[in-house]
């Protein structure tokens, strides 16, 4: 109990400590009743995630009878069975998924931080025209664009590369981080700018040596969301890439589970485990800039 | 910093005003590009698309607005709009139901806040990947972990949820809804922002715990609950991979989970009619509009701004 008023002392506001004290013993009781019912829906949450893991190291016959979560059985088979059971070593299909993730990453950055700064920094014709443009952009269904995207695609003899799905970025296509970062700049304040503009620095060099090197914590929130985004990304892939040396993770998956039919689910399991890692790796580590990039855009 | 702000006074306003004209078209560069060439030339052709008849191979010959009439004698076509709205209509609601119930749990300093937080926030990250769906696929299944643990209590002869058609939408929904930590996050946030004073005042006026909710807190929180609203139902128009992995890519048993997204990446890409894809595509545009431009009306009714 001293404890816990303690650490609300800390992290209450000042006008909240008396309301608090006054209902001490009923909040109490409440704050047990939240824990517990917190810890429940956390557990089950998390529970299918855990049991696949689990699951990812039994034996098939198990996977199909035993609920529980204790890990019992450790067959390190399913993973070498998985990892060979497509035309190519899973390997592959990872490092393509990493080469268009990369990609990805580069051209969000490259293009979503030029635009970025002219919204945020520069004054010109139509920019509020462009700016309602870049907005409305954000809520454009993908599919309005899809067929004649595909086409030009073809035309261009790039159906099975990767540039179907790295162009878009490298061209500013993501307006929703554009919009991130129009907002970060926003919050750097101007004076920052004119002290360079005094020293003589046209808008490209306050671009990089001033705005860009402070605007890191948006560009982690926009390399990570694109990392994520893009590792999960099946529409684009199934569409652009159907030659089999050319598929990502999630094609790789996707071709795995029609193959079978009543099969091998420990092989499949594990594969699944392996494609899952790099994105609750970036989960670790980006956590900070997630949580903070979407309360503030307001997008998942 | 006083000299500074004078000096931008002076300097941005006409000065420099030719020169961030060339400056800003080289920082738009990319995007402009991007919008020309992947954004509006797109939409101008499949615009122009759906009025013909074009399977990439032969050359595309107008058809008029045939496609269009089609669309409604289709019914399959039919079908997974009625899929899509029922999807739509009880997933998005259910969701952020939930992810306002968890958030008004959280909020006011609960201890292990952070924990909780990235827990719920987890699935939110790993919904729309593939492996998600092969794993919803397997719990839902007809020997699956649910009907494991529901056996365990006593429960047989249980349906197979994801080959049933009356339950596999179902599952997807709830794939959706588990997904709600990203829309949580935003909700406490908002909540964070609410001035305790409110709450202070309402308490002195005597209203008690229920009285403060619909007085104070679903106001102040109605623009961004408005927001997220928008948000879900234009993602959730568009959803594709949970029912194209949980149904093996047919929508599937008997069109049950045939997503509207699912049937035009049928009609374009196993079919390739182009023209009726780009058809649906711009029926699924005008349908999201009309939506998002229905709540818009409507929110001048129920969304409080604070100013």
């Amino acid at each position: 109990m001293t404890t816990e008023t303690s650490t609300k002392a800390l992290l209450v506001p000042p006008g909240r400590q008396g309301r608090d004290a006054r209902r001490g013993t009923k909040r109490s009781v409440w704050s047990v009743v939240k824990h517990a019912i917190m810890i429940a829906a956390a557990f089950l949450m998390i529970y299918p995630l855990l049991w696949m893991l689990v699951s990812s190291l039994r034996p098939n016959n198990e996977i199909f009878t035993n609920p529980s979560i204790v890990p019992d059985s450790f067959e390190w088979g399913n993973y070498a069975a998985g990892w060979n059971a497509l035309s190519s070593p899973f390997g592959l299909y990872l490092g393509n998924s990493v080469v268009i993730v990369v990609g990805a990453i580069l051209g969000n950055l490259f293009a979503c931080s030029l635009a970025a700064y002219a919204f945020a920094r520069l004054e010109f014709r139509f920019k509020r025209v462009a700016f309602t443009i870049m907005l409305l952009t954000i809520m454009l269904p993908f599919q309005v664009t899809l067929v004649p995207q595909y086409i030009m695609f073809s035309w261009v003899h790039m159906l099975n590369t990767f540039w179907p799905l790295i162009l878009p970025k490298v061209l500013g296509t993501d307006s929703f981080f554009i919009f991130l970062m129009v907002q970060f700049i926003r919050g750097i304040p101007r004076e920052l700018d004119e002290a360079a503009r005094i020293d003589g620095c046209g808008h490209p060099r306050i671009f990089f040596r001033v705005i860009l090197p402070l605007m890191t914590p948006a560009l982690a929130t926009t390399t990570i969301f694109t990392f994520i985004w893009m590792w999960n990304e099946f529409f684009g892939p199934i569409v652009y890439l159907t030659q089999p040396h050319t598929w990502t993770v999630q094609v790789a998956l996707g071709q795995f589970i029609d193959n079978q039919t009543g099969g091998d689910w420990g092989a499949l399991f594990a594969m699944s485990v392996v494609s899952l890692v790099p994105v609750f790796i970036a989960f670790l580590i980006g956590q900070r800039f997630l949580v903070r990039g979407i309360a503030t855009t307001g997008i998942k | 910093m006083s000299i500074l702000e004078e000096l931008r006074a002076v300097r941005t306003k006409k000065a420099y005003g030719r020169r961030d004209g060339k400056a800003a078209l080289f920082f738009l560069l990319p995007w402009l590009a991007g919008l020309v060439v992947i954004t509006a030339g797109p939409m101008v052709a499949s615009l122009w698309i759906s009025f013909t008849n074009y399977n990439l191979i032969q050359s595309p010959r107008f058809i008029g607005v045939q496609n269009y009439v089609r669309m409604f004698q289709d019914p399959r076509l039919v079908n997974s709009l009625r899929v899509t709205f029922e999807y739509v209509f009880a997933s998005v609601p259910i969701q952020l139901v939930v992810a306002l119930a968890m958030a008004l749990l959280l909020d006011r300093g609960m201890r292990a806040l952070p924990f909780y937080r990235s827990v719920f926030y987890l699935p939110s990250l790993l919904g729309s990947s593939v492996a998600v769906a092969i794993l919803w696929r397997q719990i839902f299944g007809q020997s699956g972990l649910v009907n494991q643990v529901l056996g365990g209590f006593g429960l047989h002869h249980l349906p197979g949820w994801v080959s049933d058609p009356k339950w596999a939408l179902g599952t997807i929904i709830i794939l959706n809804v588990w997904t709600f930590g990203a829309p949580m996050i935003i909700f406490l946030a908002g909540l964070r922002q609410i001035p305790e004073m409110y709450y202070e005042a309402a308490q002195i006026d005597g209203a008690g715990r229920f009285r403060r909710f619909f007085g104070v807190t679903l106001p102040m929180l109605s623009p961004i609950i408005f927001f997220n609203i928008i948000l879900q139902l234009i993602g959730a128009f568009q959803s594709f991979t949970q029912a194209f992995v949980v149904s093996g890519g047919t929508g599937g048993p008997s069109d049950s989970t045939m997503f509207y997204s699912l049937y035009l990446y049928q009609q374009g890409f196993s079919q390739f009619n182009m023209g009726y894809a780009s058809a649906m595509a711009w029926l699924l545009f005008i349908i999201i509009a009309i939506i998002t431009a229905v709540t818009f009306v409507t929110s001048r009714y129920w969304v409080f701004y604070d100013n």
